[in-house]
């Protein structure tokens, strides 16, 4: 049998595909066998760079008419598989979208999931999925044993995003069937937060602040040097659940996962959960002022010392060299 | 109003997590507590039930050998009962197993106008659960809400998005996955706590919920230890140590 046929969960943003649905269709893609697009809304323009990093379909669900995406995506899915049959395998990322919609198709479908992965193999019938635990010091490698499609979730970030496989994929239309009463939930009005610079996923330097900046204001002392190296400031949850920043600035488990090539941890404890959205940057500076803190065991450069000292100093040097 | 609140009761998170060496899945022996998660679910169920001025919260929860503490935490805060699924055949189950029990189990108690979750789980964190409890129910839901409200039988809802937050109405009866920070959840009272003792929790088995031979389609086949990232250079700041970071950051060529 092998694995032959593969979807990818697919959304794009501002008319173009999202960065994490780049990574999973080139995952896809290297795995062999057909790959197809599984589009959140209008395809829009989206089908040659969809199809030149692997989808040969692309189906598009059209204007959700303000359904949750969870509910209408898996009611799309569901109604291709009913006609067409069901893939081998599903990708989702692990973000709200992907989640919602991977957990109402299980249901749908009574197949297993396997969520929050960074890796995935295929060999001749079977897939593992490798799932970093307790903050990434362990792998869980698991495999699928029951019936396909096989449903699988992965953290933004695991894979590079590759373009170069050709031609724009075809474009199947893939209507939201009627949702019945699980239908019920209709966004009434969007609000989207205005915000300048580099995006924090996509920033080349991050300086992420903590509980340890003590109040709301000294955040601006992360917002000033996040602009004065040109990157995105960033936040641990607990700065987020306390309302200082709002939730898009939030780095890990249950927030972005970054991957710059300098990130700056000023007031944040290292806990896992902010550790496994950090982790893989290149170079990692922390500032601390107790030595004992989780941070400096993953920082190249640690500094034990009082962010409210060590920030402004640093912020007047870097802006003495400009 | 009626809300049914899923808690989980897990490890204290605190202490380190262990694998059992038999199957790999994660040690539950011990005492659990409320997963923090789930106490920002208790909150927003107490809340709503007041705002309503009529009604009860009432507690799911699916844990090994009966353990009752995490459930008489939520029940001190002000739930009036809970029904508790333990069974050895369930030990190990799946995101998709568990949400089928949970689903199960809500049906136990007569009827609910909503239903309410974590957004995930602080050990498990598939964050399928409140989802896959909808679909297995039938019913609608809004996930990762940062408020609720209930207008005029209707559910309100400000989901939190990737870059800001949608407004969501839904119709009852419905299923809602709430984020930390949603409410400060409250701190059970002394009273609270000598009235959980005596509230009723109604122990069942998976057969008691029509659930026979529960199985699940995936396997541990290995657990490795990651490789490590090398910590690197520590000082302590002398009032100096900023030109440090600078002098990093130029050898990065970054600045
Ligand atoms: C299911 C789940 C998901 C989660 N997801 C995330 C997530 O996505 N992202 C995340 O970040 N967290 C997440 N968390 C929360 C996480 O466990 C921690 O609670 C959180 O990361 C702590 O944030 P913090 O480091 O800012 O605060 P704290 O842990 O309170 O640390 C503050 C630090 O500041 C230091 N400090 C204090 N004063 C100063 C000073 N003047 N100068 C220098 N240093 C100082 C202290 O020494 C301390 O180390 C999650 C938790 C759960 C249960
Ligand atoms: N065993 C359980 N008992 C009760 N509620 C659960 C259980 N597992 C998951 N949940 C609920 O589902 C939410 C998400 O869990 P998870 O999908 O495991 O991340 C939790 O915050 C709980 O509200």
């Amino acid at each position: 049998m092998g694995i032959d046929n593969i979807w990818v969960f697919a959304q794009t943003a501002e008319g173009a595909p999202t960065s994490g649905t780049l990574e999973l269709l080139t995952k896809a893609r290297s795995l062999g066998g057909t790959v197809s697009a599984f589009l959140v809304g209008d395809a829009g323009d989206a089908a040659p760079v969809l199809g030149d990093h692997g989808a040969a379909t692309v189906y598009a669900t059209g204007d959700l008419g303000g359904k949750l995406p969870g509910v209408a995506v898996a009611g799309a899915m569901n109604a291709v598989i009913d006609g067409a049959g069901p893939p081998d395998l599903i990708l989702f990322p692990q973000n709200y979208e992907g989640r919602d919609t991977m957990a109402r198709l299980s249901v749908k479908l009574d197949r297993t999931v396997l969520t929050n992965s960074t890796e995935i193999g295929v060999d001749g019938d079977t897939v593992t999925v490798q799932t970093p635990i307790f903050g990434g010091t362990k792998l869980v490698t698991s495999s699928f044993t029951g019936e396909r499609p096989f449903l699988a979730s992965f953290r933004p970030k695991s894979f590079v995003a590759e373009g170069g496989a050709g031609a724009a994929g075809e474009l199947v239309a893939a209507p939201v069937p009627d949702l019945g009463a699980a239908g019920g939930a209709t966004v009434v009005e969007v609000h989207v937060e205005e915000h300048s610079g580099p995006k924090l996923d996509e920033a080349d330097i991050v300086v992420a602040g903590g509980r340890g900046l003590g109040d709301a204001e000294k955040y601006s002392m992360i917002e000033d040097l996040a602009k004065a190296l040109k990157g995105a400031p960033g936040a641990s949850r607990a700065i987020v659940d306390a309302g200082w920043v709002p939730y898009s600035y939030q780095v890990g488990q249950t927030g972005k996962v970054v991957k710059p090539t300098v990130y700056i941890a000023a007031g944040i404890s290292g806990a896992t959960q902010h550790m496994v959205g950090m982790k893989g940057s290149k170079n990692i500076i922390a500032v601390n002022k107790d030595k004992e803190a989780p941070i400096f065991g993953v920082a190249d450069l640690g500094i034990v010392g009082d962010v409210h000292k060590v920030l402004p100093q640093l912020l007047e040097a870097l802006q003495n060299r400009s | 109003m009626n809300v049914i609140v899923c808690v989980k009761q897990i490890p204290d998170p605190a202490l380190p997590g262990e694998l059992d060496p038999s199957d790999n899945t994660l040690k539950r022996e011990g005492k659990l507590i409320l997963d923090e998660s789930d106490s920002y679910g208790v909150e927003m169920a107490l809340q709503l039930v007041t705002a309503a001025g009529d009604g009860e919260v009432s507690l799911v929860s699916m844990a090994p050998n009966e353990e009752v503490s995490g459930l008489r935490t939520a029940l001190a805060m002000g739930a009036a009962r809970a029904v508790l699924v333990s069974d050895p055949t369930l030990a190990g189950a799946d995101a998709l197993t568990t949400a089928k029990v949970l689903a199960a189990a809500t049906k136990k108690l007569d009827g609910a106008d909503l239903i309410i979750a974590g957004t995930e789980s602080s050990d498990g964190y598939t964050g399928t659960v409140p989802e896959q409890i909808a679909e297995v129910l039938g019913l609608p839901s809004v996930t990762f809400a940062k408020t609720v409200a209930v207008e005029d039988g209707v559910l309100k809802v400000d989901r939190q998005s990737e870059d800001g937050y949608d407004e969501v109405t839904c119709s009852l009866p419905a299923v809602v996955s709430v984020t930390a920070g949603v409410v400060e959840p409250r701190y059970p009272s002394f009273k609270g706590i000598m009235a959980a003792k005596s509230k009723p929790v109604e122990n069942v088995t998976a057969s008691d919920l029509g659930i026979e031979a529960a199985s699940w389609a995936q396997q541990i086949v290995s657990v490795e230890d990651a490789p490590a990232r090398e910590a690197g250079k520590v000082i302590e700041d002398d009032g100096e140590a900023f030109g440090e970071i600078v002098e990093f950051l130029d050898g990065l060529k970054v600045i």
